[in-house]
């Protein structure tokens, strides 16, 4: 069965060894009290392998294939829910996981060192639409699509449109009250994962002239007469991730749809986005660390000029700057994540922790790309597709310079 | 036919990680060192809970002689769908000269203890690759055994077998109860999905001592010395298929 498990050259086989080593350390069966970030609970740590272990023998081998198609396969799609990495955190009862939120964030950051594409697509379940629906949701809603979104469905969140990003209760998409019926029209931009969503949350305005106080979510399904799903953009990378366009015309929701409250919509989609930041910075974070590791074995066995070219002290002090930047990345998005779990103030922490974790990833990937020499330019290798992948880490669910305003506007006020 | 299975479940070093020989040459290097489920373990594991889903069997044991860290492997079996765990403990350093004679002792008084009907083993741990505890296991209980299997039915108190042997594939029948070893191509395992990492957690977990079963682990064996093979010498270069046979006859190789 090992030899059925074989995967990737040797080369990357190295790297495994060096993940695993770390991986032997977190074992909680020690006798001292360790308060460190990796202070991990049995569930974690076993959930940590599992994860691990599947995203390097079940995903690792299709990664090439799914970004050549510009799809997820279904088959890999399916093996998602199948155990139970779409419903982490939603109640047993729901057929959920019934994890924890740093549960979430361990699989994102397991599943991006092999493709954040898939560290993507579990994140934007997780963490945005699993989270906004059981916060948010009425009874009704959450024994209508809960279960669902364990185990078949993926779930969309549709905030943006062409002429509102970071501003983005600039909104004009618009839901009109008829009865007991809502009409949405409105086009939606850059929706992820929109390509195999079951289920869109949609954030309509329901009364332009309160400004953002109109903005409302309603629970839109996939085949309601109206929706239409737009063209798959062509990305720089994260390729197999669709980000389509969805367009709404006269689409009609009953009110029993709506998330929540009217007018409440503009706070949901900033309190989950505060969340979902942390989980992007666990998709940058296995990012970096995938494409680290993988790099670091190529440059402990290619020689030049009769030595390894991780024996040149050049070499060594860029690696070991990038290592360190990514440890302060990580422990950022622990830190974050861990503040969040027990209930304390995290807004601060998470933007830091997603501007830091999604910057140190573009930097990795790039230097990682130059100890690789040319073959890190080239297609054979994987190293290029994390460089091209990292990119986008700056720029979506908040781009950097709104994270570094939000940072500015908690310090201010923890000085008042 | 509602069977009771027991599974053997050995924590061994994890089969991805480069061996290092102990500088005193005394074992190899344990401590920090990635360990997991004996693969073939889990291919055990993964037989017993597939008998379970086909209503088989009614309850998987898992059971591991070890120290504190063997519980990691029993929550992965609980994981993977045991219904309870039993921890033999053994403090580390009697462990170092635990055999499966030992083994076979403890698995024996558990199966009679927990009246098991059958009894499913990897074939060989990758750590000493013995290849004995399951068979010394069946002596022990004077039980049938069907090692090396490849395919497994059941049917009333019978189990047909299909081993893989030397010469090809051999299919025997044996009487329940009876021990089993599990070999490569016996199943694919599962992955432990996430709600029954969860679930695990509820499983009940039972300590006992070598002492508790009435078994004596004094060792009966003395390690010597543990070091690597030697290294590979490399071959030499001939010029023609001639020079090569007379080089081959010269080696005393017909």
């Amino acid at each position: 069965m090992f030899a059925i498990r074989n995967i990737g050259t040797k080369t990357f086989r190295l790297c495994r060894n060096l993940a695993q080593k770390n991986v032997a350390n977190l074992s909680t069966s020690t006798d001292t009290i360790n308060r460190s970030l990796y202070n991990f609970s049995d569930e974690e740590v076993q959930l940590k392998e599992t994860v691990g272990r599947l995203a390097r023998e079940k995903i690792e081998p299709k990664v090439r294939e799914m970004e050549q198609q510009g799809d997820v396969l279904p088959e890999i799609r399916q093996l998602m829910f199948d155990n139970g990495l779409m419903g982490i955190e939603i109640p047993e009862e729901y057929g959920g996981s019934g994890l924890n939120f740093f549960s979430s964030i361990i699989a994102i950051e397991e599943f991006a060192k092999v493709d954040s594409v898939i560290g993507g697509l579990v994140d934007l379940q997780n963490t945005v639409v699993n989270t906004l629906l059981l916060h948010n949701g009425s009874k009704e809603l959450l024994d209508k699509y809960c279960p669902r979104l364990a185990k078949d469905m993926i779930g969309s969140f549709c905030l943006s449109e062409s002429s509102s990003g970071s501003d983005a209760f600039a909104m004009r998409t618009s839901a009109s009250k008829n009865g007991d019926y809502y009409t949405i029209n409105g086009n939606k931009l850059w929706i992820s994962n929109s390509k195999h969503a079951g289920v869109f949350f949609v954030m309509a305005n329901v009364n332009p002239s309160l400004g953002y106080k109109g903005i409302t979510c309603f629970v839109v399904d996939r085949d309601t007469p109206g929706l239409t799903i737009g063209k798959n953009e062509d990305k720089l990378g994260l390729l197999a991730s669709s980000t389509c366009a969805v367009h709404f015309d006269d689409v009609k929701v009953h009110e029993k749809n709506i998330l929540g409250k009217i007018g409440q919509g503009y706070k949901y989609a900033i309190s989950i986005l505060n969340e979902g930041r942390i989980g992007i910075g666990a998709q940058m974070i296995g990012l970096a660390q995938g494409c680290f590791d993988k790099t670091i074995a190529y440059t402990r066995e290619r020689q030049q000029f009769g030595q390894r070219i991780f024996d040149f002290q050049g070499m060594q002090h860029q690696i070991s700057h990038v290592a360190t930047q990514l440890e302060a990345a990580r422990l950022l998005v622990y830190n974050a994540a861990r503040l969040k779990e027990a209930g304390k103030p995290f807004i601060k922490e998470a933007a830091m922790a997603k501007y830091f974790a999604s910057e140190v990833a573009c930097q990795t990937t790039s230097k990682c790309i130059d100890w690789m020499g040319g073959v890190g330019y080239t297609k054979d290798y994987p190293i290029e597709k994390y460089y091209r992948d990292c990119k986008v880490g700056t720029i979506y669910e908040g781009t950097s310079n709104i994270q570094l305003n939000t940072i500015a506007k908690l310090i201010d006020a923890e000085f008042k | 036919m509602s069977l009771r299975i027991l599974v053997g479940c050995k924590r061994a070093i994890d089969y991805a990680v480069k061996i290092q020989v102990k500088s005193d040459l005394s074992g190899v290097v344990t401590e920090g060192v990635k360990h997991a489920l004996n693969p073939f373990d889990e291919i055990a594991m993964e037989e017993a809970v597939r008998l379970k889903e086909k209503k088989l069997a009614n309850e998987v044991i898992a059971v591991s002689c070890g120290p504190a860290q063997s519980q990691d492997v029993l929550r992965t079996a609980l994981a993977l769908g045991a219904d309870k765990a039993v921890h033999v403990e053994v403090p580390a350093k009697e462990y170092e000269t635990l055999q499966p004679i030992h083994v076979s002792k403890i698995l024996a008084k558990l199966a009679e203890q927990e009246k098991v009907d059958l009894i499913i083993l990897g074939k060989q741990a990758i750590d000493d690759d013995c290849n004995q505890t399951g068979q010394m296991t069946a002596a022990v209980l004077n039980w049938p055994q069907a090692t090396f299997a490849s395919k497994l039915q059941l049917k009333d108190k019978e189990a047909t077998c299909e081993r893989e042997i030397d010469g090809g594939l051999e299919t025997i029948s044996i009487k329940l109860p009876a021990v089993v070893t599990a070999d490569l191509r016996l199943n694919t395992p599962r992955y432990a999905t996430l709600p029954n990492i969860m679930k695990a957690k509820k499983k009940p977990l039972k300590k006992f001592s070598p002492k508790d079963l009435g078994v004596d682990i004094t060792p009966r064996q003395e390690i010597v010395k543990v070091c690597e093979p030697p290294k590979r010498q490399g071959g030499g270069k001939v010029a023609s298929t001639e020079e090569l046979v007379e080089r081959i006859k010269k080696l005393g190789v017909n």
